[in-house]
């Protein structure tokens, strides 16, 4: 926690606390000019390019305008949540954060437990699988729409099926199509922290229950899951943060005015920066940060209370 | 469980695997083989695309792996004949070029700072950090296009590159990589007062060399890729980046889209084979917690 020069180790006195606080404070001096150092580049542009506009933002939530600059409290909020396009933006962030979440993390960790066995062709494999991940987005659109416009590919497959044809980016079947971007971007990405996550789990510990007669399942939950928590912690918060960022997938998959069932929350902030509409915006901006800070922060506390209960 | 049982099993297992991969592979595999087609070969196959709704039904485009004729024309007209995709080429280049770079020197400055230095309020900071990266673009987009207005940045790729050098995802990922180095190798490099700056130059910055590449793969990736930025801070269409570009190309030339998109993901792919090891290091080194 504390530097790694703690110098004078050696005189521990009977008053360790006050001798503790003492040295902290030393080092906190001794640090001074290095801090200063190799900090400050970062710490100036962190502040002018995030800390204060996000001051910034949350003051032009409460004002009538930036020109004027009068406090009208929180009827910007209330016109946001009159807005339809905002509610129906919300929804389908919040539904998309929900479906894609759960989605993500089982295929993700399916792979990674097939994967841990030793196979052949297994670095090839993960190879294929992190591919996705490096590939632009913007380079595989053809293949997209070669497979899911009306003419496309999977309709003439269904018709030769003799199914009816869907109508993919066009209707409510456009969540789904996103869905299949989005985990196909993301699998790899979440593979690796679960191989890296198993790959921790002591081997004894599976030797010994196969010993006492546990089958793959009982190993599973009382060994692989506890042992992933905090994995599974960590592929959860950056997959609900790669959700409520999906816009950039949607915007070069769908275009600039996607289907209503993908038109999310990014897309209500774009539009609305374009109709330089800045208190609806900057409101949104407000209520969304809120809901990602207090995801993470219910994550955060159930993580620590499941460590707490395994101790 | 017998031999061949367990044999058995790991066939299956291997099996669906390879299924999945390929899966996973097939649009790279599609854009690739596709590249290699003729024009007019293209038009054949794909302008059943344009139809829309109306066009009639029963008539679909079907996949094609295999060119008729193995040609390198795609390639050979988008680099010769069409100055626009080498233009917007560019344009990415120069919007990920100094984004990388700034983001690998301040982000490893302050990765030393977060990991290995004492400061009151520290991690509390880097707290802020974390979250702030965790943000999407929007939340601070009207005070940012304020800020790019004040300092004249407007419509000019600072506006883009200057909070693009500051992202704390640098800062997160390279604290990470110091963190992991022991304290012992700094401590007994440490002789006075400029204890810090050689152990920084002697120690950390080559045992952080895998987690600055690392950096690099993905800031790269992220930034090669950017979409956002572009479209709400460039207004005109010259100056977007090949990844907004591309997204139009679709549209108006299909014929040569598929050699420039296999153009455009070719610098990421080969810099992700060369360093895949990096890559996964830093991917498993953003899992830590620390």
């Amino acid at each position: 926690m504390h530097g790694y020069d703690e110098g004078h180790e050696g005189e521990c006195k009977p008053w360790k606390g006050g001798n503790h606080l003492i040295r902290i404070r030393q080092q906190y001096r001794r640090d001074a000019p290095f801090t200063l150092l190799f900090l400050a580049p970062s710490l100036a542009g962190f502040l002018l390019f995030f800390i204060v506009p996000f001051g910034a933002v949350v003051y032009y939530s409460v004002i009538d305008n930036p020109v004027n600059g009068n406090f009208v409290g929180l009827s910007n909020y209330e016109a946001l949540w009159d807005s339809g396009s905002f509610r129906k933006a919300l929804v389908n962030s919040l539904l998309f954060a929900g479906v894609s979440v759960p989605l993500l993390f089982a295929v993700s960790l399916g792979l990674s437990l097939l994967l841990r066995a030793k196979l052949p062709f297994r670095q090839s494999m993960r190879t294929m699988f992190l591919l996705p991940l490096v590939v632009p987005v913007a380079s595989v659109i053809l293949v997209w729409q070669t497979l899911f416009q009306w003419n496309g590919a999977i309709n003439g497959l269904f018709l030769a099926w003799g199914m009816n044809p869907v109508d993919w980016m066009n209707s409510n079947w456009a969540f789904a199509v996103m869905l299949a971007v989005f985990v196909w971007k993301n699998a790899g990405y979440n593979l690796i922290v679960f191989l890296a996550g198993l790959s921790n789990i002591p081997t004894e510990q599976y030797e010994s229950a196969s010993m006492d007669g546990a089958g793959p399942i009982r190993a599973f939950m009382h060994i692989t899951w506890p042992g992933l928590a905090p994995t599974s912690f960590f592929v959860v918060v950056m997959s609900i943060v790669q959700s409520f960022k999906v816009f950039r997938e949607t915007y070069l998959v769908a275009g600039a005015y996607p289907n209503d069932s993908i038109y999310t929350l990014q897309h209500f902030m774009n539009n609305m920066f374009a109709s330089l509409d800045y208190p609806k915006l900057t409101a949104a901006a407000v209520l969304l940060s809120i809901v990602i800070g207090v995801t993470v922060y219910v994550l955060f506390r159930a993580e620590r209370r499941s460590r707490e209960a395994l101790q | 469980m017998t031999d061949a049982m367990r044999k058995s099993m790991t066939a299956m297992k291997l099996a669906f695997l390879i299924l999945i991969a390929l899966a996973m592979l097939f649009p790279v595999v599609l854009t690739v083989s596709n590249s290699f087609m003729s024009e007019e070969e293209i038009g054949r196959h794909y302008d059943l695309l344009d139809g829309g709704d109306t066009a009639a039904a029963g008539k679909n485009v079907m996949i094609r792996l295999i060119p008729e004729t193995v040609t390198l024309s795609q390639f050979g007209e988008v680099l010769l004949k069409r100055p626009k995709f080498l233009l917007h080429f560019w344009n990415s280049v120069k919007l990920t070029l100094p984004i990388i770079a700034g983001q690998a020197i301040i982000g490893t400055l302050a990765g030393f700072a977060f990991a290995k230095l004492a400061f009151p309020g520290r991690d509390r900071l880097f707290f802020v950090y974390l979250l702030t990266m965790l943000m999407p673009f929007q939340v601070t987009l009207v005070p940012n296009y304020l800020v790019a207005d004040k300092l004249g940045f407007l419509n000019s790729y600072g506006a883009i590159i200057l909070p693009g050098l500051f992202a704390s995802f640098g800062v997160f990922l390279m604290r990470q990589f110091m963190a992991s180095i022991p304290d012992a190798y700094l401590e007994a490099i440490r002789i006075d007062g400029a204890g810090h700056l050689r152990a920084f130059i002697h120690i950390a910055l080559p045992l952080a060399k895998p987690g600055i590449a690392a950096l690099v793969l993905l800031s790269f990736v992220d930034n090669w890729n950017m979409v956002e930025q572009p479209i709400l801070f460039l207004s005109e269409p010259f100056r977007q980046p090949l990844s907004v570009y591309l997204a139009t190309i679709a549209e108006g030339a299909r014929g040569v889209a598929f050699a420039a998109s296999v153009l455009y993901m070719t610098p990421m792919v080969l810099i992700f084979l060369y360093g895949e090891e990096h890559l996964v290091e830093g991917i498993q080194m953003s899992g830590i917690k620390g």
